[in-house]
């Protein structure tokens, strides 16, 4: 197990190298560069700008200094926030996002599980179509429709939810809502699909000839093998949801980390988007490491090597 | 019994590994109440000093990018500079100079030397004194090329020393304080729009030793940023609010009665509506311009025209443009109103000059009306401007734009820019033109257009100062933002005298000579004035807006 956790975090770390050298070409290939404005900014003023963020050196010898910096625990300062380094960028808005997107996790495992599993049981029957219609809508529904739908009934008709900011539980409603939404629906889905599978197993109808009760056979026997394909998905899940939606945190003023995915690249903001990309590739790492433990405990046939 | 015994544990430790597996967000949504807790706390301390006084919520633009006035260039910094910092003089309600941190100033004879004299007693939002030396090493500061202030030619470029200081020699800027409450200016050449420069935002006095002791990073928390204008920041949180108090310690603080502005640094337009519906803010700048049809004739809706032309920009090195008279056939076969009233659904004023409402002649008049002897340079008269278009392009040899090749149409995708994108291709098309709509992510838009990678291209320009010339020198032969390279030599000679002479009736009319030629060899084509247009609640008494885009709410108050 050892052995294979530290061969895992080897593996990890070659990743991570790859992501970001793969990621620092790339994003200095797209055409424009982080000091552009509609207005023209002196040539001497963009020189002076350029040789304080060492930009005016040859790529290669930039790809060198990031590296070794970042290797020190140094990622730079934003290029646009300026004044901000982008350490302090992602320590302060992180949390935010992973409180929010925690929180989506957590509803959308106490929900999508237990309705998964009771779609499976009811298969062909109302019941099991009411779930497929409600999962089809969490799927096929975008985010920003229910952002703006809640927003609308909640926060401007009957006016009982916040519609802006983070502070008390009453601001989470509306943003946990939409954001766990979709991986709600995708759970229930893998979750009837695999427990159907699992169902149909021959150790089912053992367990169901020797007269164990339906609730068992459910939770105890049918359960642990179903949760596999859900596990899968909830790793990766987990890490794009806690790093935040841009969509939602836009849409409800949330000062959390998705949006500087996105504005990072637009404002060709270097320094982030290398900062916001290693940090997303070492979460992700993270969790399918994570998962592949959990995998072990959940089912004891799989050998990790 | 053993067997469901081990059954019991690993369930029990299946359900330990989910939460493990989950441990960052259970850790974390425990330490998220925790820090909710906490920043309730720091809420309810917000509140108390902000009890002090009414609160006045408003939206006027997402998270600046900088509130270092050296380093901003944008105008939603430049909204949070102007409430809380004063330079040496400021801009009244009617947009007339007014004294500011100075309350007097003089000019010499020559123009080259002007003298400020600073108010008694001025202080810092900490409470320590405030002198010309302070302004002295702020504008070195904004020359400092480590600084790389953008704004630093604009500003300062006209100052004695401004080159040598730029080089990274700052003693040699020619600003300096001969006492505590004199501060001199000497000029390389004359400026006569220096007033507006001196209550420029760039200009700002920033404290030293807060500067000094934090670096960068001093204009980026409440703490550290001292300030010396009507409030001060005390709170601010990247991404969802900047919390303003008012400053004791200003010198016109009498004359504050809101105890705290909060600006929301929302984006989406729809939830700042949802905000302002619900009553949350009393102020918001982003309106869903779905709503702007039904918002019409509401009192709360105002539209007010700022400093800015929408226009386009023609490569004028591609040959297709070479003739003067298929440029203006393009420009006259705009229908202005249409697009401005009906497309851009009354959010744009129709620009038939290049100067639009707003900027200010030498003489204080509107720039605009004494434009090409009171008339506009282009007719009103849409149906009279379309036959003579198709007759100029005859005329040019290109009869229903036969011989012309396929116009490329190149601009970003934002606002109404698609719209008139869709537009131009209708009305050109009326010409007999083919146009190809080529829409380019923004950060690669600006560098295709300055490298003159394109055929015509969406322009616009919002003014820094209300002189005209911050308008005009765009089209100067070799000006960094000439797009089109527009290059005349009887421009150039009249923008020229206009920046040399002292005489105001000779510059302004120097000025006016400079549009003329410009707009009779149709170096761009002007479609749009800027409007800013928001909602505001009626509650709000004593705040306006200028036409550079800023919002001046220190003097409001909020009506019970």
């Amino acid at each position: 197990m050892l052995k294979y956790i530290a061969k895992r975090i080897g593996l990890a770390l070659i990743t991570i190298f790859t992501v970001a050298t793969l990621t620092f070409f790339l994003m200095n290939m797209v055409p424009g560069g982080p000091f552009l404005s509609e207005k023209a900014v002196s040539p001497a003023a963009q020189a002076a700008l350029e040789a304080k963020y060492g930009l005016d050196k040859p790529l290669s010898q930039q790809y060198l200094t990031y590296m070794n910096d970042a290797l020190h625990g140094d990622f730079g300062e934003s290029l646009k926030q300026r004044g901000r380094t982008v350490t302090s960028i992602i320590v302060s808005k992180f949390p935010v996002s992973a409180r929010v997107g925690g929180l989506s996790v957590i509803v959308a495992l106490l929900v999508g599980i237990p309705l998964g599993c009771l779609a499976a049981t009811h298969r062909g029957k109302t019941l099991d179509s009411v779930i497929s219609v409600i999962s089809t809508c969490g799927i096929a529904v975008p985010s920003f429709v229910i952002c703006t739908l809640l927003l609308y009934f909640l926060g401007s008709k009957v006016k009982i939810l916040p519609t802006y900011g983070i502070g008390t539980w009453k601001h989470y409603v509306m943003p946990v809502i939409a954001l766990a939404l979709y991986p709600t629906a995708y759970i229930m889905r893998l979750m009837r699909s695999s427990m159907l599978d699992v169902l149909g197993q021959d150790y089912m109808r053992t367990a169901t000839a020797k007269g164990v009760k339906p609730f068992f056979r459910l939770f105890k026997h049918a359960l642990r093998n179903a949760l596999l394909p859900v596990i899968t998905y909830v790793g990766p899940m987990m890490a794009y949801t806690m790093t935040g939606s841009f969509v939602v945190e836009k849409i409800f003023t949330i000062p959390g980390l998705g949006n500087e995915f996105v504005s990072s690249i637009i404002n060709r903001d270097y320094t982030m988007i290398m900062g916001t990309t290693i940090f997303l590739a070492t979460l992700m790492v993270v969790m399918n490491v994570l998962v592949d433990i959990v995998y072990k405990i959940v089912d004891p046939r799989i050998k990790l090597k | 019994m053993k067997k469901k015994l081990a059954m019991l544990l690993t369930a029990a430790m299946l359900v330990g590994s989910l939460a493990a597996c989950g441990s960052s967000d259970n850790g974390s949504s425990a330490t998220g109440s925790a820090s909710a807790t906490d920043s309730t706390k720091t809420d309810a301390a917000a509140t108390e000093v902000s009890t002090e006084g009414k609160q006045l919520t408003v939206q006027i633009g997402p998270d600046p990018e900088t509130i270092d006035p050296a380093l901003n260039s944008a105008v939603d910094g430049g909204n949070m500079l102007l409430h809380s910092f004063e330079c040496l003089l400021t801009i009244d309600q009617d947009g007339k100079i007014a004294p500011g941190q100075a309350e007097t100033w003089e000019v010499s004879e020559d123009g080259l030397t002007w003298t400020f004299h600073l108010r008694d007693g001025l202080k810092w939002s900490d409470g320590s004194d405030l002198t010309a030396d302070d302004f002295v090493y702020s504008w070195k500061r904004v020359c400092d090329p480590v600084v790389a202030a953008p704004y630093a030619e604009t500003v300062l470029g006209m100052v004695k020393g401004f080159d040598e200081a730029q080089a990274g020699d700052l003693d040699a800027l020619a600003v300096s304080a001969p006492d505590a409450k004199t501060l001199v200016v000497e000029l390389s050449n004359p400026c006569p729009y220096f007033e507006s420069l001196a209550a420029f935002a760039t200009l700002s006095p920033v404290q030293q030793a807060t500067v000094e002791a934090n670096g960068d990073a001093w204009a980026t928390a409440a703490e550290t940023y001292i300030s010396n204008g009507p409030f001060y920041i005390t709170e601010w949180v990247p991404g969802s609010h900047i919390t303003m108090s008012k400053n004791p310690n200003y010198w016109n603080a009498d004359a504050i009665k809101l105890g705290s502005i909060k600006f929301v640094l929302m984006e989406d337009s729809n939830a700042a509506y949802t905000a302002y519906q619900s009553g949350d803010v009393l102020l918001i700048k982003d309106v869903p311009t779905q709503e702007i049809p039904s918002l019409q004739g509401n009192p709360e809706f105002h539209v007010e025209p700022i400093l800015g032309t929408y226009y386009l920009s023609m490569n004028l090195e591609d040959p297709a443009f070479a003739d003067v008279n298929v440029r203006k056939a393009l420009s006259l076969a705009i229908d202005r109103d249409y697009v401005a009233n009906t497309l851009m659904q009354g959010t744009y004023s129709p620009a038939y000059n290049l100067v639009g409402e707003g900027w200010v002649d030498t003489d204080g008049s509107s720039f605009n009306a004494n434009a090409n002897g009171g008339q506009s340079y282009i007719s009103e008269d849409f149906d009279a401007n379309l036959e003579e278009a198709k007759q100029l392009l005859a005329d040019a040899g290109y009869p229903n734009g036969e011989g012309l090749p396929t116009i490329t149409y190149t601009t970003n995708d934002a606002g109404y820019h698609k719209v008139v994108a869709e537009y131009l291709q209708q009305a050109w098309g009326e010409l007999g033109l083919n146009v190809e709509v080529n829409i380019v992510e923004w950060s690669s838009f600006t560098p295709m257009r300055r490298n003159g990678e394109y055929m015509v291209a969406r322009n616009g320009w919002v003014g820094d100062y209300s002189d005209p010339s911050n308008m005009l020198d765009l089209f100067c032969t070799g000006n960094g933002n000439n797009d089109g390279k527009f290059s005349n030599a009887d421009y150039d000679a009249a923008m020229e005298k206009a920046a040399s002479t002292m005489d105001t009736a000779e510059r302004s009319a120097a000025l006016h000579e400079a549009e003329d030629v410009l707009m009779e060899q149709v170096g761009c084509i002007p479609v749009a004035y800027y409007n800013d247009f928001w909602l505001q609640s009626e509650k709000i008494t004593g705040i306006w807006h200028s036409a550079y885009g800023y919002w001046y709410f220190m003097y409001g108050d909020i009506a019970e």
